[in-house]
């Protein structure tokens, strides 16, 4: 649906990182994790489009005016990289935004009893604190592998902590954690019984769908692409499936059959 | 005052208002059912028909430009086929013309997707993109050469009996010529303009943005070639026209009929305001309830040079 929301706050938590909290429409309280909004940033022409960003978590709050009971918020954790977010990043508390929520499918958390593992990287991090939050509240057991380039980009730690998720960092350059690639810490891990849920650049999520393909154990991947409408009608945000060829081509629209994928779903390089 | 008429009669199809959707910016309808009231605008045009369900073009297909989008989808759809067995039985239950618009890859493909729509009950009307390159003679596009389109759309007119509008490319040095080949061929009507060809470079990796290369802009940055090609159109030629291009508001929509449009389609709109069709017909009726105009027809045309 459509919705005009209020800017809640909008605080960086790392250089960059910015964590903006909105009113939410009631139909939120049906979200499912993965699922994400498209924000528009202004009224203007420019930027044009709206930008899409992976709830980062939803909940209720009870607002400062008088005589008014409990309302929905949504949070989205976003990286300032260009025009669009950095408008973003100068809203204040009382601003208005326009949103469309909640939209694409997201993570289908699987049988109880396994051990859920995510694994992100970067603003891959946001749908899955989300998750991490609905599957703690099932008495799930959850790991975290979480990596970055450096310190700086691996977010909101303490929250997943918080949550009582097990959690593993990595980092290019080691300033956290072990120094190398998260894929690497995850490979030791691995074992049957686990159920993979990864968010992140494309590199990381194309060496988890591998690996998880090698240990048999099913994994389902958070997907990007550039988008225009964000409800299947443009068409600009496929990508390939798995049996895609030139002759039986097989594309799949990231924001309506996504952005959530089993991993073997689609075609990896 | 009573609420002013905005019904128009395009090529003997009857609408509520003037305000249609433009095709490959609405899906095929369905996928705005959540934001918008179907049954509150003009007419619907779907996404691009061909013979043969049709992959598009590999990704990235979007880029945001100033003011503007550059698409290269490629006319991904689903084919003529099941779009009459998916698409169209839900469209049928909704109470607004629905417009089929078609492509072919050959000439012969063409008359081929115009025979089968004919006769089909639910389909208003066909819209024909000739802004396609044929694949036999070359890749010359249809709509750029004034001999290609007018073969095109007499063949199409020989398989149907159907509303035929005829969309141009504004990619040509003289619209009207175009647009008069069109008419002379058989058009009932014709829309324009078409997404102008564009291209986005990535500086820094030294590489076109677009897979494609190159891609089609629209939205509000075309604005005012779209209104200068209806202009020039409306004063060459006899045929009803819709104005297509860069339309975010009622204004703009009331704009296009001035310059001569009967009736407009909104596009990229769309996309930043799912509702954004709706909206549009309702700011159109409240401009002519504030400056007491009783009759959208009214201002077709009525710009005065
Ligand atoms: C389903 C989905 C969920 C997302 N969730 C989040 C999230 O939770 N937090 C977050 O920070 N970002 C998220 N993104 C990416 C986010 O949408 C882009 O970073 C944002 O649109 C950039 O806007 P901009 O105007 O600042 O950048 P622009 O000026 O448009 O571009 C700056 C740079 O960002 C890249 N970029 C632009 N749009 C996208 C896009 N849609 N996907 C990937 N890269 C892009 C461009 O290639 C360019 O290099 C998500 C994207 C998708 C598709
Ligand atoms: C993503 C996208 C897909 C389109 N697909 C088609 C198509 O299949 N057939 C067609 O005739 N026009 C197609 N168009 C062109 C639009 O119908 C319209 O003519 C153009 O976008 C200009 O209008 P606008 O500025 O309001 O978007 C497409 C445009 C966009 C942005
Ligand atoms: S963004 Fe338009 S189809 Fe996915």
């Amino acid at each position: 649906m459509q919705f005009k929301s209020m800017v809640i706050s909008n605080v960086e938590v790392s250089p960059n990182y910015f964590r903006m909290r909105m009113t939410a429409p009631q139909e939120l309280a049906c979200a499912v994790p993965g699922q994400f909004v498209m924000l528009k940033v202004n009224d203007a022409i420019d930027p044009l489009l709206r930008r899409p960003f992976g709830l980062f978590d939803v909940g209720s709050f009870v607002p400062e005016y008088a005589g008014c009971g409990a309302q929905l918020y949504c949070e989205i954790l976003y990286k300032v990289v260009g025009k669009g977010t950095k408008l973003l990043a100068a809203l204040h508390h009382g601003d208005l935004v326009d949103l469309l929520v909640p939209l694409g499918k997201g993570f289908q958390m699987g049988p109880a009893g396994e051990e859920k593992v995510l694994v992100g990287g970067g603003v891959g991090l946001a749908p899955l604190y989300y998750l991490a939050k609905e599957l703690k509240e099932r008495g799930e057991k959850v790991r975290l592998f979480a990596g970055g380039r450096n310190r700086d980009d691996v977010l909101c730690i303490t929250e997943f902590e918080r949550l009582g998720v097990e959690t593993y960092v990595a980092t290019d350059d080691g300033t956290l954690g072990e120094r190398g690639f998260v894929t690497q810490v995850l490979e030791r891990h691995l074992a049957s019984g686990m159920r993979i849920f990864a968010c992140g650049p494309t590199p990381m999520l194309n060496a988890v769908a591998k690996m998880s393909q090698k240990h048999g154990v099913p994994c389902q991947v958070s997907m990007e692409a550039y988008m225009a409408c964000g409800v299947g009608a443009c068409l600009g945000c496929v990508m390939k499936g798995a049996n895609h060829s030139d002759e039986t081509p097989d594309y799949r629209c990231v924001c309506k059959d996504g952005p959530v994928f089993d991993s073997f779903e689609l075609q990896w390089s | 005052m009573q609420r002013p008429d905005m019904s128009v009669v395009l090529a003997g199809i009857q609408m509520r208002n003037p305000v249609m959707t433009a095709s490959g910016t609405f899906g095929y309808g369905a996928e705005f059912a959540d934001y918008l009231d179907l049954e509150s605008i003009g007419a619907m045009v779907t996404k691009g028909l061909s013979l043969k369900p049709k992959a598009g073009n590999p990704t990235p297909r979007i880029v945001e430009t100033p003011g503007g989008m550059l698409n290269a989808i490629g006319l991904q759809n689903v084919g003529i086929d099941a779009f009459i067995e998916q698409k169209l039985p839900y469209l049928k239950d909704v109470n607004t013309p629905v417009i089929a618009n078609l492509y072919g890859n050959t000439l012969e493909e063409y008359g081929e997707v115009a025979s089968r729509l004919d006769g089909l009950a639910g389909v208003a009307g066909i819209e024909v993109n000739i802004s396609c390159p044929n694949v036999k003679q070359g890749g010359i596009v249809f709509g750029t050469d004034p001999g290609a389109a007018q073969e095109v759309v007499s063949l199409v007119k020989r398989n149907t009996s159907k509303p035929l509008i005829v969309k141009l490319s504004p990619n040509v040095t003289d619209v009207v010529l175009m647009a008069k080949a069109c008419a002379d061929a058989g058009a009932d009507a014709l829309s324009l303009i078409n997404t102008l060809t564009g291209m986005a470079i990535d500086l820094d990796r030294r590489r076109p943005v677009l897979a494609n290369v190159t891609g089609g802009l629209s939205g509000p940055a075309i604005k005012p070639v779209a209104l200068r090609m209806v202009w020039q159109v409306a004063k060459a030629v006899q045929l009803p026209l819709i104005g297509i291009g860069g339309i975010m508001n009622g204004r703009d929509a009331l704009e296009f009929m001035l310059a001569g449009a009967t009736a407009i389609q909104v596009g990229t709109a769309s996309f930043l305001d799912p509702s954004a069709a709706q909206r549009i017909a309702g700011e159109m009726e409240q401009y002519l309830v504030e400056n007491g105009i009783d009759n959208v027809r009214s201002l077709i045309g009525a710009l005065e040079v």
